[in-house]
């Protein structure tokens, strides 16, 4: 643990940056290092088709930012690699190894381990026993050996010391005998990244992190999420701020209706076409300027009165007939 | 004053007798349940009943000794666990609470059932197989001894004091557990099984695991009440008993080791000091025959209890032994 902020200084930062740095910006393209590699995922719920992916790889040791509009099917996709749903179709590897049928917790002892979007702090337990439950390959958390305190005490006081480090770092130790159900919001997300991390993940999946969460403490968090990809993990977060993704993100996957629509590094992102209809596709619906306005009723007016013309000619051509029903009386 | 001193003397041996220790032990189980691990099991009494009749059909239909069917009776109460937990556990919390009220009103039905007969002996139950345990008495059981100003057959006093010794055994087995990793993963359980998963615990395996503790324990109470009684009897094993239960949990306080055991104390107490009491009253004439009679006490008593629960409820919703702070928790 303590190796690892000097280690920080030395190692060249932003590998996976580098390394992404000649890609094409093309959806489905291959990563020099893929820890994660997804083919012809799908998931419906119903006629709706939440997530629909061909081809995905994302980078080891980077930061790939996921996002897209509201429903896009990225949390559904978070759930789909995590094991917490299943697919209608396709696999999914990480490390080359596939994780088609496993369990959340098997999948989470390869070292995959998520957020959820609803934070979810375990309320009436304190925040150091909460930080505890991360830590994996525990021997007192088998029924007989619980009952030996003996097995496990050395174990957990290694736990405990990691624990009490990890909240330091998040700034939660002055909390760590409270029940974690009296945190705020904030520092709820900051606790359930902190006990993600007691398992020394390889890959932490981060359901919008900064949600609710202040600015002030959204630069922490920021500052954490840089930290892990220091520590060689690899990080993909959800996120909805554009500001936030653009800092942080070495590779960015926008998602829209389920599909991926684009990838790339984070200045692509703004100039692709595809995500601006995406993102802007959904204003079209929003109320009109009242520009807009003149120009719509300027089209509908010219629309009414082309048929208008259409119709006056059937009308002048009918003409006889109008005459004689004005006659028939 | 002599007759209240002799009430309480009767609430306080029916608050340390063998039915004490049954509804203890039935919610030290329901504790491992329901307060530590959040899991609905509305069928304890179902476990119970296994317990005491795997002793009695053992003993009596099999000729087995005692010993055995105390074996027969907790491997029985494993495997309804196993059944009721192996299609449930992955479903959402309701689903086990149906099951298990199911279970527990279908398995009377059917232990009273005429197929059932040759087995279970019917609505006529089984009786004269303690004899290997009450053998076994340091005291004398043809005598009765004086304690705390009410008088105990050596028998009684012999089986209820192995029930509290049961009753230690399990406080203390439930205290390890819960003290350990084991009980925080079973915790957190309760608290957000998802967040669970995503640390990597199966969380389907501790909640067996935790049912089958909890319906073990829940065996050993109807062996006690089987042998403290000298009969299983399927109608002794109503579903009531189960929701007495969860009221004496309830009022001892949740998720704390020795909630049960206090609740299931109190709740004795205020039961039989409120039966003998009302009595007492009625026959010096302070309550007139005309408002209460003798005969509806029993119910009456029942009825203090729900409301006397209903104002724990409002006033100390921890009940007697939880953490407010913890319970409050919920509210936000
Ligand atoms: N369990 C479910 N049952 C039915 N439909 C679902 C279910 N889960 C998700 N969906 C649908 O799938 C689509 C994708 O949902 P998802 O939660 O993945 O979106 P998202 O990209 O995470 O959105 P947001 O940014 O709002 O969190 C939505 O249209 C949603 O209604
Ligand atoms: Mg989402």
């Amino acid at each position: 643990m303590p190796a690892q902020a000097p280690a920080a200084e030395d190692a060249p930062r932003r590998l996976a940056q580098r390394a992404l740095r000649g890609l094409p910006w093309e959806v489905g393209v291959a990563k020099p290092d893929p820890a994660i590699v997804v083919d012809d995922v799908t998931r419906t719920f119903g006629g709706l088709t939440a997530v629909s992916v061909d081809h995905l790889e994302i980078q080891r040791g980077g930061i790939t930012g996921l996002i897209g509009p509201n429903g896009a099917g990225k949390t559904t996709l978070f759930n789909l690699l995590t094991g917490f749903d299943q697919p209608n179709t396709g696999t999914w590897s990480f490390n080359g190894r596939s994780l088609g049928k496993l369990a959340p917790h098997q999948v989470a002892r390869l070292g995959v381990v998520r957020t959820f979007q609803l934070t979810k702090a375990l309320s009436r337990l304190s925040v150091l026993q909460n930080m505890l439950l991360g830590a994996q390959g525990q021997s007192g958390e088998s029924f007989l050996k619980a009952l030996v305190p003996g097995t496990w005490r050395a174990q957990e006081k290694a736990n405990t010391e990691k624990a009490m480090d990890l909240l330091r770092r998040f700034k939660l130790d002055a909390k760590k005998d409270d029940f974690a159900g009296t945190l705020s919001g904030g520092q709820r997300k900051l606790l359930e990244m902190a006990r993600a991390l007691m398992s020394d993940p390889e890959v932490v999946m981060l359901d919008e992190p900064m949600a609710g969460v202040n600015p002030a403490l959204t630069q922490s968090l920021l500052g954490h999420v840089k930290d892990l990809r220091e520590q060689g993990m690899t990080v993909i977060f959800v996120e909805h701020d554009m500001d936030v993704v653009r800092d942080i993100s070495d590779w960015v996957v926008v998602m829209a209706a389920g599909r991926v629509i684009a990838e790339g590094p984070p200045e692509s992102i703004s100039q692709n076409q595809a995500v601006v209809d995406a993102y802007l596709g959904a204003h079209h619906d929003a109320p009109l300027t009242a520009e807009e306005e003149d120009q719509v009723l300027a089209e509908a007016q010219r629309a009414i009165a082309r048929e208008a013309k259409r119709d006056g000619e059937v009308l002048r051509s009918d003409g006889t007939r109008a005459d004689d029903e004005r006659t028939t009386p | 004053m002599g007759e209240l001193l002799n009430a309480i003397a009767i609430a306080g041996k029916s608050a340390l007798g063998f039915q004490a220790v049954f509804y203890a032990l039935l919610a030290i189980g329901l504790n491992m349940h329901f307060g530590y691990t959040g899991l609905l099991n509305f069928g304890q009494i179902a476990f119970a009943m296994l317990g005491g009749f795997g002793i009695a059909v053992s003993v009596t239909n099999w000729g087995l000794p005692f010993w055995l069917g105390v074996v027969i009776g907790v491997a029985a109460s494993v495997v309804l666990s196993l059944l009721l937990g192996l299609p449930t556990l992955r479903l959402r919390a309701d689903y086990l609470a149906i099951v298990t009220i199911a279970a527990a009103e279908g398995l009377r039905l059917l232990f009273r059932s005429v197929s059932a007969t040759p087995i279970t002996n019917g609505t006529q139950g089984i009786s004269a197989f303690n004899g290997g345990f009450v053998r076994l008495s340091p005291w004398d059981t043809n005598r009765r001894f004086r304690l705390l100003g009410t008088t105990w057959g050596g028998g009684e006093l012999w089986v209820t004091a192995v029930g509290w010794l049961l009753v230690a055994i399990f406080c203390l087995l439930v205290w390890l557990l819960v003290r350990s990793p084991w009980g925080r993963v079973v915790k957190a359980i309760r608290e957000d099984e998802d967040a669970v998963r995503a640390l990597g615990k199966n969380v389907y395996a501790y909640k067996m695991q935790s049912l089958v503790l909890g319906g073990v324990i829940g065996a050993f109470g109807g062996m006690v009440y089987a042998v403290a009684t000298g009969s299983a009897n399927p109608d002794q094993y109503q579903n009531a008993n189960t929701f007495l239960a969860y009221a004496v949990l309830i009022l001892g306080g949740a998720a704390r080791v020795l909630g049960p055991v206090v609740g299931a104390i109190v709740l004795l107490f205020i039961l039989q000091f409120t039966d003998t009491g009302l009595r007492l009253l009625i026959d010096n004439g302070i309550i007139p025959e005309g408002l209460l009679s003798s005969t509806d006490v029993a119910q009456l008593r029942f009825v203090l209890v729900g409301i006397g629960l209903m104002l724990l409820l409002v006033f100390r919703p921890q009940g007697i032994f939880g953490d407010r702070r913890e319970v409050m928790l919920d509210a936000r």
